[in-house]
């Protein structure tokens, strides 16, 4: 199992808080910003960074990271670019990063090449939005001889049977979606979060983190309290969209970032 | 997932259910109008001056298309399954009037996503699927055509799903999609069988289908798969030329890639990306083809050959002025090859055709590529 995610957990934990996991599109506005908004979200206080691989058919996310995946698309990136963004990050920072994508792109690149690269690029762990667990053997063994951990979807709509699936191939934390749907920001959290997390926990025994639809610091508070780790994603992307070129972006997306930061504290 | 595990579940049980079955068939007896017929196609086949030609007559069937054998079955399965609503792609329109039809029948809520750029060049059938009662909603994402609207399909689907049935129109798509689309639409070929052996005392040399997703070609394979002797061809979307973009031949130009939770041959680019696909014809339009019919190329049990924009638009008027049938534009594929081959073959030798549907909803479409004002 990749060190930098436990650790980063560890010390979450310690500090008596949830992890904090930024989300962003890697190449949106364009590759050339990304690691300086990986820089922005770390000194926001970020604990782990997901990173997305922009896909033409984005079929789990919702408008905001369409558009986001389109603007990267058009920008010109690749998963290429996005292991190239990943290395250059890395010689600068020890942050954990989790990158999230389709898997039609790994399958183009080749999984046990792509296994490769990612790990010498410092990929902490890869998470697929459309590989089931059932299907995910495969891409859980190339993975893990390089070192990279799977990091897995649960649904409140999951199964007792797939969540203990889940539980055979997790590595640090499984990754609990708040809502039954695609990502963006939402208003309202879902009922019966906080048992669903503890039962997730249980059955898996591993760290939960929440996401898909966390977009206010009131409610990564509220899921702090039972959750080892909150994502936030579409508020920053959206944020993104709407300064675009603006110099001022990085220094945006920090305070942003550190607002939720903050916010993960434990009552 | 757990959407796909309940359908599946509740599909099995099903097909086993009589009761289920006798409702169906009841169904397409009644309401569609099957068995479709088929017909020879006496002047089409004097002119190309060969094979004998036979239409199995999809178009025949009621709103015009073989789609409403799917529609059907699955908005019995949704009624089953307790779900009040039915969402829909559609590129043509066929499939998105077939489930605006069956969902009225049926007392189901409806909606329907269509690519804006489908909704333009098919225009009728919008209007036919509001006149129906569904609700239609433009995809303004990507090429704007099937592959954009599939995805919001799903997206809805995942969202919605204690309430909802996707109704899938296609043999695409994660299982049990295309094996429960596949039996839906196989009563096509079941028929076919019986009929061609009857009118033309033996089994045809050559059955020939276009393939969008592949669901007519499926439903009328399925049943002539197990006789060696008798060849089967698809027809892929040659579009405006062989460069990526251009085409829907996924045979030709696609590679295995992973798309709409499906393993099978996709256009894309060397990144894994999709390509955007082109054909004059919206319901060929899609980048990737359905995994059965990808493990019959690879077995070559099915030979896939492609029939560009030109040609299918020379077959759309052939056929309308040889037998008096307006074929659709998807269908028209099929006629086109039908017409490259038959005058190569023996006169004594049978060509079983699917005649996947009516080209009305083309009229328009053909008019203004042709420079008619109407
Ligand atoms: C008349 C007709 N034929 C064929 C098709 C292509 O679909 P499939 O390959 O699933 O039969 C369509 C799709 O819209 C259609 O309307």
């Amino acid at each position: 199992m990749s060190g930098r995610i436990e650790r980063a957990f560890a010390r979450a934990r310690k500090a008596r808080r949830a992890a904090f996991i930024p989300y962003i599109t890697a190449g949106d506005p364009d590759p050339g910003r990304t690691v300086a908004l990986a820089r922005a979200l770390e000194r926001g206080g970020a604990d782990i960074l997901e990173l997305g691989v922009p896909f033409t058919d984005p079929i789990a996310d919702g408008a905001t990271n369409q558009r986001a995946a389109e603007r990267a698309l058009a920008a010109g990136t690749t998963l290429t670019t996005v292991l190239e963004t990943v290395r250059s990050f890395r010689l600068t920072s020890d942050l954990p990063l989790v990158l999230f994508t389709y898997f039609n792109p790994v399958h183009a690149y080749g999984l046990a090449r792509f296994s490769v690269d990612a790990a010498s690029a410092g990929v902490d762990g890869v998470l697929f939005t459309d590989v089931p667990v059932d299907e995910a053997g495969p891409a859980h063994e190339a993975l893990r001889r390089v070192g990279i951990e799977l990091v897995l979807l649960v649904a409140p709509t999951s199964t007792r049977a797939r969540v203990k699936a889940v539980r055979r191939l997790a590595g640090s934390f499984v990754y609990f979606v708040a809502r039954s749907g695609v990502t963006g920001a939402r208003t309202t959290l879902e009922e019966g979060l906080e048992e669903q997390v503890r039962l997730v926990r249980k059955l898996t025994k591993t760290r939960v983190a929440v996401g898909f639809g966390v977009s206010t610091p009131d409610q990564v508070t509220r899921i702090a309290q039972f959750a080892d780790g909150v994502v936030v994603g579409s508020v920053l992307v959206e944020r993104i969209a709407e300064l675009g070129d603006a110099p001022e972006l990085p220094g945006a997306i920090e305070a942003l970032a550190r607002s939720f930061a903050l916010a993960t504290r434990r009552k | 997932m757990a959407p796909l595990e309940e359908l599946t579940e509740a599909w099995h049980e099903a097909r086993r259910d009589r009761a289920f079955r006798h409702e169906l068939a009841g169904l397409l007896e009644t309401y569609c109008g099957r068995p479709t017929p088929i017909s020879f196609a006496a002047r089409l086949t004097k002119h190309l001056g060969g094979a004998g030609v036979y239409l199995k007559r999809e178009d025949l069937c009621h709103t015009g298309a073989h789609k409403i054998n799917n529609a059907l079955g699955q908005c019995l399965l949704a009624r089953r399954m307790g779900k009040a609503r039915v969402i829909a792609e559609t590129g043509a329109g066929q499939h998105g009037v077939a489930v605006a039809t069956a969902a009225a029948l049926l007392g189901l809520r409806c909606r329907v996503y269509m690519g804006t750029e489908d909704e333009r060049r098919q225009a009728l059938n919008v209007y036919r699927m509001k006149l129906l009662g569904a609700e239609v909603v433009g995809v303004e994402a990507g090429a704007r055509t099937l592959k954009d609207a599939i995805n919001e399909s799903l997206r809805d689907w995942v969202t919605n799903v204690a309430t909802t049935h996707y109704v899938l129109g296609s043999v695409l798509g994660p299982h049990p999609y295309p094996a429960m689309v596949r039996e839906f639409q196989s009563v096509i070929g079941s028929e076919a069988l019986l009929q061609i052996r009857k009118q033309h005392r033996s089994l045809p040399k050559l059955v020939v289908a276009c393939v969008g997703g592949g669901s007519n070609a499926a439903g009328i394979f399925t049943a002539f798969v197990p006789y060696r002797q008798v060849e089967l061809v698809g027809v892929e979307a040659g579009g405006r030329g062989t460069r990526l973009g251009e085409h829907a031949a996924r045979f030709a130009g696609g590679e295995p890639g992973v798309l709409h939770g499906t393993r099978s041959y996709v256009l894309q680019d060397q990144d894994g990306l999709v390509a955007q696909t082109h054909s004059v014809s919206a319901g060929l339009d899609y980048p990737a083809v359905g995994p059965e019919h990808a493990w019959w190329h690879d077995t070559r049990r099915v030979a896939y050959v492609r029939v560009d924009d030109s040609e299918a638009v020379d077959a759309f008027h052939l056929l309308s002025e040889l037998e008096g049938i307006v074929p659709a534009l998807e269908t028209a594929h099929a006629i086109a090859y039908v017409a490259r081959v038959a005058p190569r073959m023996g006169s004594g030798q049978a060509i079983l055709v699917s005649l996947s549907g009516r080209g009305d909803k083309d009229v328009a479409e053909v008019a203004r590529l042709e420079g008619v004002t109407l």
